[in-house]
């Protein structure tokens, strides 16, 4: 027994010195995860802030005049006006604007009559989401501009149907707030699967497997060995990310450091499950690179949940990503800075986890079995 | 005396389906060097990882200090030291690192373990190397750091997978010496290595060819039946290079080598000598015999010797010869921050010479050669090829020059044709001449059944073909050779050199850099190179005169190396000093 | 020197061909990132819980009820019987957002008063929230605007152009013919000079009569073939299997598409310059492509981002590409747009090839 942790030490600790002198693995465990979260910090944000709508006046009635105001005060829109819908049209079509607005020549004139009246907006729908964005908001000005006007001219009838919003967890909705988070989830992935995968193939092609398997190491040890070092690693850019998140970007964090501790902890075991599991097989560092760029960068960007809504995504493909570590984390960590410590979830989400690692690690241990090829 | 390992009927195929060994059966014994001798590709490496309980043959049983493989891997690892190829080394910690790691591994504490780091430190010497990193050390450093970690605790087996390779002779003496002291009825040592000239020194050998066991025993009982058919051929005029070849096209020469300012030749079995006379070597000429080596007897075992003519070359007119260097390099000089790895390295070729860069890994040969071809810009000096300054008109200093690397890069992807095509393609060969000289080059090499075949695929043999066929293409009139041989059977090796023998009968100018001492005796000159420096240019004889001591009657080439080596420190010392 | 070339190219064409392994490697995985990709990144919302409490037993209420129930992003409808079960219900994600219509609601819409329901929705999924949050208000105006007694309401006619059904599918897709490319050209580029200097036969060419810029040349132009090649591959698929439509010029997009990978070819090879290992030039790659994509306009629109993020963006050629390959298949963006487009990403090709030979020579030295 001793002898085992004698030589759990002494592996763990060839793994430091080891990391500390390769470039790419600094790259790997330091850079890139700063780089990350710098991009989805400042790059990434899904807050449709002043869109550039296009307003077209055709009409020169005060009725008119006070709607495109509305538009031109409202803090969604930074508005270009112009009598001319082709001018604003020509700039829909070159991108530069998102949408136009046209209000057309009889407006006024029909408002003054106790009409309704009738406003064109024409989105840029090439742009899919902010469409969707400019749609709503435009609806949103309308009503309220309405509603004032109603009130002024005293046709307002009191009472009525009112809904009253309220976000929780993040009542700015700022997109930040969780995309931090889910950005985080993406640099442990990284970490778990393409640093461990990496370090292992090496371990194949320089030579050095073969001299350990040569040695009493048993392969319980190797892994493990393998497993505590990037495991605190893990947990340490773990740390380094919250810092800048909560002091740079100020995203609040709201859930406990244990519980923190807990799911950061079952994900690492999942994720370096994976990557061990990728490392025995390619035993090739650049196939292990692509295959767990394939398998653990890209479902951990595009199937976690963190910038695409899991609930619209087809059956198959959101079956899948119940097999994505990356989609558990994400979300747990998303509900810790956010809203605290939501046990039945967490709970739910790490037991799964530890699901997943339990799988990887049979696969690793099952396939390693101490031989070469 | 107890055997320590046997090895009963084994074959192994890997998963592609490539038979690495084929019906092994031997014993290994304590107390002395088993070498276990192949070229590469012979299954050597495999059957040491079967040894070590790394894999599971096929077929057969392996036993192992009493312990079968199969079931008691674990139990075996303890009583086993391995050094795979590239010494298991982690480059990136510390020598002491290293051991601590490996220490550690094996279990081996407190004043057991500082017994063990002292005995090894001092052992391998890199006492004073503690804290350097293992992968600044050189070549020979890391080999013995390789074999310190292996010898931890001290093991009842030691393998050592080709110890010696890329590691300079004198490293290699020492590297033998130390495990030769180490070895006593307790320990076994298996030490694999593709150098023929390091079986001979083995107690026992186990000779591996395409996974057959061709042999198991003291290589003296494979070289016994050679007695009496090796001769010399001394004191000749004329020239060497046509002698060999007619003395190789006669019926009861099996096979013959250049050696030096001599001839090497073999008989085949109950051939009587030839008349000294017949060999047309010049009034002096006698035969003298020789004692047989072990690679006499691997290729008597792969049967026969190597064609006697070559038809590369005999396509070829003889080009004018050309006064003056056809190259030439002039007080080159290569930095790489504070290190120099080659210092004012200045020598001539002239036209129809083979000249060699002799040295260990590091020496900076490469990097002269490197220089010299192009590859590499000189922090100072100047290269010529045909005339043509490097730095000045790199195209027409290249289009003159061919070029073969070590270990043949071709494109794999491609076939055997394609790479022709691909190389006519790039030397400017256009149209019928194109077509012209790929037809040629495949009649030359018989390269015709293999056309299809991609070349990551042809056995090792027509791959060193394909290299020199894609390399002489376009008919160069200076050829570049780095290590053009190393790790191929002496078969191959012997074909090869009967190619580069035949161009340059034709004018052809030969540079080559090796550290196989057979292949530098094939040279008319060579430069020996260390530490960056030239040491002595000199040919083969030359430089074995000026070690010819009374103690030392006749020195084979590595023995002149190490010797002035050593000689070439001493005065550095008393400079210093 | 054109023999030449044509050597180098009909070579590293081979190299890609011949072997099955890589063959696989550019077909199958870019078509099956595009169909896997093109259904997973959506930011459509659909499929998504709504949970009610409805407190209040008359009829407005209901019908409130039934109109959230039937908007378009919901698919399920949870019941809730107490205010105490709202936090548990948005905290644990068993819905997006909660639905609460107070017991007097009814009462007071008859009394003329205020009548108030509170829509609360989870934060942390914030395009969703703000998604739904727009339906959500749109409904209940639809619903004060019904008042007879009021002015009627204005009608606000939406159009959207080029996308008329506001299909995700049409935005993801030529944004992934733009990624995809973007991969292919950086692979084959990225991975080859240092694939030759891993199998040795770099030295190989370099002793050869070839100029450097031949080499150079050698390595781009199979690139730019294979490039194009794939890309109209995915563009097909684009069309053909998931339907989007292609309006544009086909000559226009083969224009910009080459130029467009003439800058990316130029960035794979500086890479492949730099690094010695295959490894390091896949991870180099990787370091090229994560920011590229995110600051493209395609993860979110570039007017959002920071003003000095919004300059750095304009060294991106995919940026500029999106645009194209976006404007192209849905806008039938003229030629004179898809020039202002194009200029900019031949002056980053210029830099790039130039920066590519620069470092390519000098690591020659």
């Amino acid at each position: 027994m001793r002898e085992r942790r004698r030589r759990l030490q002494a592996l763990v600790k060839k793994e430091f010195v080891q990391v500390l002198r390769d470039p790419s693995s600094l790259l790997i465990a330091f850079v890139l995860p700063l780089l990350l979260l710098f991009l989805f910090g400042y790059g990434v944000s899904l807050d449709a802030r002043r869109i550039r709508l296009g307003v077209a006046l055709q009409d020169r009635g005060a009725p008119a005049h006070s709607l495109a105001a509305a538009y031109a005060a409202s803090p969604w829109f930074d508005v270009r006006q112009s009598r001319d819908p082709r001018v604003l049209l020509e700039e829909l079509l070159a991108g530069r604007l998102r949408g136009v607005l046209v209000i057309p020549q009889d407006f006024s004139r029909r408002r003054q009559q106790g009409e309704g009246g009738l406003v064109q907006l024409l989105a840029d729908g090439s742009e899919t989401n902010t469409a969707n964005y400019v749609e709503n908001y435009a609806r949103g000005v309308l009503g309220s501009w309405q509603e004032i006007e109603g009130r002024r001219s005293a046709t307002m009838v009191e009472g009525g149907p009112e809904l009253v919003p309220r976000i929780w967890f993040n009542p700015e909705l700022e997109s930040r707030h969780s995309l931090l988070p889910g950005a985080m989830g993406i640099i442990l992935a990284i970490i778990g699967t393409l640093l461990t995968a990496l370090v292992v193939a090496r371990e194949w092609e320089r030579g050095t497997m073969e001299a350990l398997m040569a040695t009493p190491v048993g392969i319980g040890e190797l892994l493990v060995g393998k497993l505590v070092p990037y495991f605190l690693l893990g947990q340490l850019a773990l740390l380094g990310s919250l810092a800048v998140a909560v002091l740079l970007f100020r995203v609040p964090f709201r859930g406990s450091a244990g519980a923190l501790l807990l799911t950061s902890s079952a994900f690492l075991l999942a994720a370096l499950g994976q990557g061990l599991l990728i490392s025995t097989l390619a035993k090739n560092q650049f196939i292990a690179a692509q295959a767990a760029l394939v398998s653990g960068f890209l479902p951990a960007f595009l199937l976690s949940g963190f910038v695409f809504e899991i609930a619209s995504m087809p059956l198959p493909i959101r079956i899948l990503t119940r097999i994505i570590p990356a989609r558990y984390l994400v979300n747990s960590l998303q509900t810790l800075f956010l809203v605290g410590d939501v046990w039945p979830l967490l709970g739910r989400n790490i037991l799964v986890l530890l699901l997943l690692a339990a799988i990887f690690f049979g696969l690793t241990a099952r396939k390693t079995v101490k031989r070469l090829r | 005396m107890n055997e320590v390992v046997s090895v009963e009927g084994v074959h192994f195929t890997f998963p592609g389906g490539t038979k690495a060994l084929a019906e092994v059966t031997a014993t290994i014994r304590p107390g002395r060097i088993t070498g276990l001798v192949g070229p590469d590709g012979a299954g050597k490496t495999t059957l040491l990882r079967l040894l070590a309980g790394l894999l599971l043959p096929d077929a057969g049983c392996i036993r192992v200090l009493e312990l079968d493989t199969r079931a008691e891997g674990r139990r075996l690892s303890e009583l086993l030291g391995y050094m795979p190829q590239k010494f298991g080394l982690y480059e990136d910690l510390s020598v002491r690192q290293n051991l601590q790691l490996y220490a550690d591994l094996r279990g081996v504490t407190g004043a057991e373990r500082d017994a063990a780091f002292g005995r090894l430190l001092a052992f391998s010497g890199l006492e004073p190397f503690r804290q350097r990193l293992a992968g600044q050390l050189s070549g020979g450093m890391k080999q013995k750091l390789g074999l310190a970690c292996a010898l931890i605790r001290k093991p009842r087996l030691l393998l050592l997978d080709e110890p010696s390779v890329g590691v300079d002779p004198i490293s290699r003496r020492e590297l033998w010496r130390m495990v030769q002291e180490l070895v006593d009825d307790s320990l076994a040592v298996v030490w694999s290595t593709a150098y023929l000239d390091e079986a001979e020194r083995c107690a026992e050998v186990l000779l591996l060819n395409e996974g057959h066991l061709l042999h198991a025993g003291p290589p003296a009982e494979l070289t016994r039946p050679l007695q009496g058919r090796c001769l010399l051929l001394r004191d000749l005029t004329g020239n060497r290079r046509r002698i060999l070849s007619r003395a190789l096209g006669r019926p009861e020469i099996q096979d013959g080598q250049v050696l030096g300012r001599d001839l090497r030749l073999v008989l085949r079995a109950d051939a009587a000598p030839p008349a000294v006379a017949d060999l047309d070597a010049g009034s002096g000429a006698r035969l003298e015999e020789a004692p047989p080596r072990f690679e006499d007897a691997f290729v008597e075992l792969l049967g026969g010797g190597p064609p006697s003519v070559s038809a590369l070359a005999e396509g070829r007119p003889v080009s004018t010869p050309v006064a003056g260097a056809m190259v030439e390099a002039d007080r080159l000089t290569r930095r790489f921050g504070d290190f120099v790895a080659a210092r004012e390295v200045s020598f001539s070729i002239r036209a129809g010479e083979i000249f060699g860069l002799l040295g260990p890994n590091g020496a900076g040969k490469s990097t002269t050669f490197k220089m010299l071809c192009g590859l590499l810009r000189p922090t100072s000096g100047s290269g010529r090829v045909a005339g043509y300054d490097l730095q000045r008109a790199p195209g027409q200093a290249r289009s003159r020059l061919g070029y073969m690397a070590q270990k043949f890069s071709l494109y794999g992807d491609l076939s055997a044709k394609q790479n022709l095509a691909f190389f006519s393609g790039v030397y400017g060969l256009t149209g019928g001449r194109r077509r012209q000289a790929v037809e040629d080059m495949i009649d030359t090499f018989h390269l015709g059944p293999h056309l299809r075949t991609s070349a990551r695929e042809l056995p090792l043999g027509f791959k060193q073909r394909l290299a020199l066929a894609c390399a002489m293409l376009h008919r160069p009139s200076v050829l570049f050779l780095d290590e053009p041989t190393a790790g191929v059977d002496p078969l191959i090796r012997r074909e090869f050199w009967t190619h580069i023998n035949g161009l340059v009968e034709k004018g052809v100018t030969v540079l080559v850099t090796t550290h196989f001492m057979d292949e530098a005796e094939y040279c008319h000159r060579i430069a020996l190179i260390h530490q960056g420096r030239v040491m002595a240019t000199d040919t083969p004889d030359g430089l074995k005169d000026r070690v010819r001591s009374s103690q030392r009657p006749e020195p084979t080439l590595e023995e002149a190396f190490i010797e002035l080596l050593q000689r070439s420190w001493q005065e550095q010392e008393e400079v210093v000093g | 020197m054109f023999g030449r070339i044509h050597a180098l190219l009909i070579k590293e064409l081979l190299a890609i061909l011949r072997d099955r392994k890589s063959r696989f490697i550019l077909i199958v995985p870019p078509l099956v990132q595009l169909l896997v990709f093109s259904f997973a990144a959506t930011q459509e919302v659909n499929n998504l819980t709504l949970a009610v409490l409805n407190l209040d037993r008359g009829r407005p209420a209901w019908q409130l009820e039934q109109r959230f129930s039937a908007a378009s992003p919901f698919r399920r409808i949870i019941r809730l019987q107490h205010p105490s079960q709202v936090a548990a219900t948005l905290e644990g994600q068993q819905a997006l957002a909660v639905l609460w219509i107070p017991a007097d609601f009814s009462v007071n819409l008859a009394t003329g008063r205020p009548a108030r329901a509170g829509f609360l929705l989870d934060g942390r999924r914030t395009n969703a929230a703000q998604i739904v949050q727009g339906y959500a208000r749109r409904i209940m105006t639809e619903l004060a605007l019904e008042d007879s007694r009021r002015q009627p309401a204005v009608a606000l006619e939406v159009r959207h152009w080029f996308n008329p059904n506001l299909e995700f599918r049409w935005f993801t897709v030529p944004s992934l013919v733009c990624i995809l490319t973007t991969l292919i050209g950086l692979l084959v580029t990225g991975l080859s000079v240092a694939r030759e200097r891993e199998m040795g036969t770099f030295d190989q060419l370099l002793v050869s009569p070839l100029q450097p810029l031949e080499i150079l040349a050698g390595k781009a132009l199979p690139a730019l073939l294979v490039g194009v090649a794939e890309g109209s591959l995915i563009v097909l698929a684009a069309v053909l299997l998931l339907g989007v439509p292609f309006n544009g010029s086909v000559l226009l997009l083969y224009g910009s598409m080459t130029v467009f990978l003439a800058a990316i070819i130029g960035v794979g090879l500086f890479i492949s310059s730099l690094s010695m290992t295959q490894q390091q030039a896949v991870l180099g790659a990787f370091l090229f492509m994560v920011p590229a994509v995110i600051l493209s306009g395609y993860a979110s629109p570039i007017e959002n981002m920071p003003d000095w993020l919004q300059s750095l963006t304009l060294a991106n050629p995919l940026r500029y590409f999106m645009i194209i390959v976006r404007g192209l298949f849905l806008k039938e963006l003229p030629a004179a747009r898809v020039w202002s487009q194009t200029w900019p990403m031949g002056v980053i090709a210029l830099v790039t090839l130039s920066a590519a030979t620069w470092l390519f020579r000098r690591r020659l030295a």
